[in-house]
């Protein structure tokens, strides 16, 4: 079955059998790659943070220049408010972003291509941004659901779609993620085949497409865990900073 | 008819789910829940572990290290302002320094040119006045050698011609009356000799 395109995503047990109460939470090749993508972020940014250079070294440039990218885009996003959150949307940020990268290389596993892993992600923001915002404002943060200026005649049908609009951000958010990744390592592997399956003669076009897709897929993978982290900075704007 | 196509896609429509949640090899692995709990627990697990170290000891680092740079750089560009202001002083005050000393030097030139001046004036005043009083004493002397002249040739005359007589005649001859004879012969020639 190596020829399946949906043969990539399958999960299985690395090892033995972890059971806890019926619980299967066995060591999977999804979660191989979680703490590869981890440690490998840590180490980075481990050894970008040792050294105290003035003129900072390539690896040391490389951890500032994200650390100041991911707090000018808190900034811009959710304000000054937003600094407590630094260190989650920049973990949230660099994990998406290596467990996407890491999906490219060739016999990987893709972690952000399962519904799960994302659904979960999103999950936890959306329940922690709601938390925030009942906690800043209180009841108040209800109003995130009535829009100032909005006529009254208008008003039933402008919060319903507020409140389903509101409720459907982690299914959004985790959808968009895990349906790129998923999309795109599809499409590798069937042209991937199709360069197999035509051979010396017309392997060539698919061969081109497959090359294209790789660059293509690069930057979807920066892209989408850029989407990702900025709409959890807009999230959670809408709950520390109330105004709409 | 219609019925048995409406049967027929829901049937396929169901074995569609069926095996899309059922089976392993077959359709989306995502959708297969047996090892959702394990992906989870390990998301957790390891998001967690990234989390905590991240923001307890890396990133922390990282921000200090841009604090410690931000602030080394505005010193030293506070230390340069400074510095560049106390050189703009600096040069200023040797600007001035220079100007001050060009115009002392100048005025010390102009008083000793002064000086000399006034002293060549007074030495020449003074050799001016010695040489006219030279000129003044040699004036009079002449004005009294011319006074004195006359008489003195009138008797010389008287004398030689006394003598000239003595020789000549070879008796003597009262002085007085040759004397008388020049006295007379000069007055008459005076304005001949003495023309001035």
């Amino acid at each position: 079955m190596a020829t399946n395109p949906m043969h990539q995503f399958n999960v299985y047990r690395i090892g033995p059998e972890i059971k806890i109460d019926q619980i299967d939470i066995s060591f999977t090749n999804a979660s191989l790659f979680m703490v590869i993508s981890s440690l490998i972020i840590l180490f980075i940014f481990n050894l970008g943070s040792v050294k105290k250079n003035i003129i900072p070294n390539k690896i040391q440039l490389l951890a500032e220049l994200s650390y100041t990218f991911i707090s000018k885009m808190i900034s811009d996003t959710a304000g000054s408010k937003g600094k407590p959150y630094f260190g989650f949307i920049f973990s949230l940020f660099m994990f998406v972003l290596f467990c996407n990268m890491l999906g490219m290389l060739p016999y990987a596993f893709t972690v952000t291509s399962h519904i799960i892993v994302t659904f979960v992600l999103a999950a936890f923001i959306f329940i922690g941004v709601t938390v925030i915002g009942f906690i800043k404002h209180g009841l108040g943060y209800l109003k995130l659901f009535v829009p100032s200026g909005v006529p009254i005649v208008l008003l039933p049908l402008i919060v319903v779609i507020e409140v389903i609009s509101y409720l459907s951000r982690p299914i959004s958010l985790s959808v968009r993620l895990f349906a790129n990744m998923m999309a795109g390592h599809t499409m590798m592997k069937v042209f991937g085949g199709f360069v197999i399956s035509l051979g010396l003669v017309g392997g060539w076009l698919p061969l081109g497409f497959s090359v294209a897709l790789t660059g293509l897929e690069i930057l979807v993978a920066f892209l989408q865990a850029y989407v990702f982290a900025i709409l959890t900075c807009i999230y959670l704007n809408d709950a520390l900073n109330l105004h709409h | 008819m219609h019925k048995r196509l409406v049967l027929y896609l829901l049937l396929s429509i169901i074995a569609f789910f069926s095996n899309v949640y059922g089976a392993e090899s077959e359709g989306m692995p995502q959708l297969n829940p047996e090892f959702w709990v394990s992906q989870i627990f390990w998301l957790i697990l390891t998001f967690g572990f990234l989390f905590i170290i991240l923001s307890k000891f890396i990133l922390p680092k990282i921000s200090n290290n841009l604090e410690l740079r931000k602030s080394q750089i505005l010193e030293n560009i506070e230390t340069a302002e400074k510095q560049k202001f106390e050189s703009e002083n600096k040069i200023k005050e040797y600007e001035t320094l220079i100007n001050n000393s060009k115009n002392e030097a100048r005025n010390y030139f102009n008083e000793a040119r002064k000086k000399i001046i006034q002293d060549i004036d007074k030495k020449r005043e003074k050799i001016e006045e010695e040489i006219n009083l030279e000129i003044q004493n040699a004036e009079k002397e002449i004005i009294e050698l011319k006074k004195s002249s006359p008489e003195k040739i009138n008797k010389i005359a008287t004398e030689t011609s006394a003598q000239l007589i003595k020789q000549l005649i070879g008796e003597e001859i009262n002085n007085s009356s040759i004397s008388a004879i020049v006295e007379d012969l000069s007055k008459k020639n005076k304005g001949k000799y003495y023309g001035n």
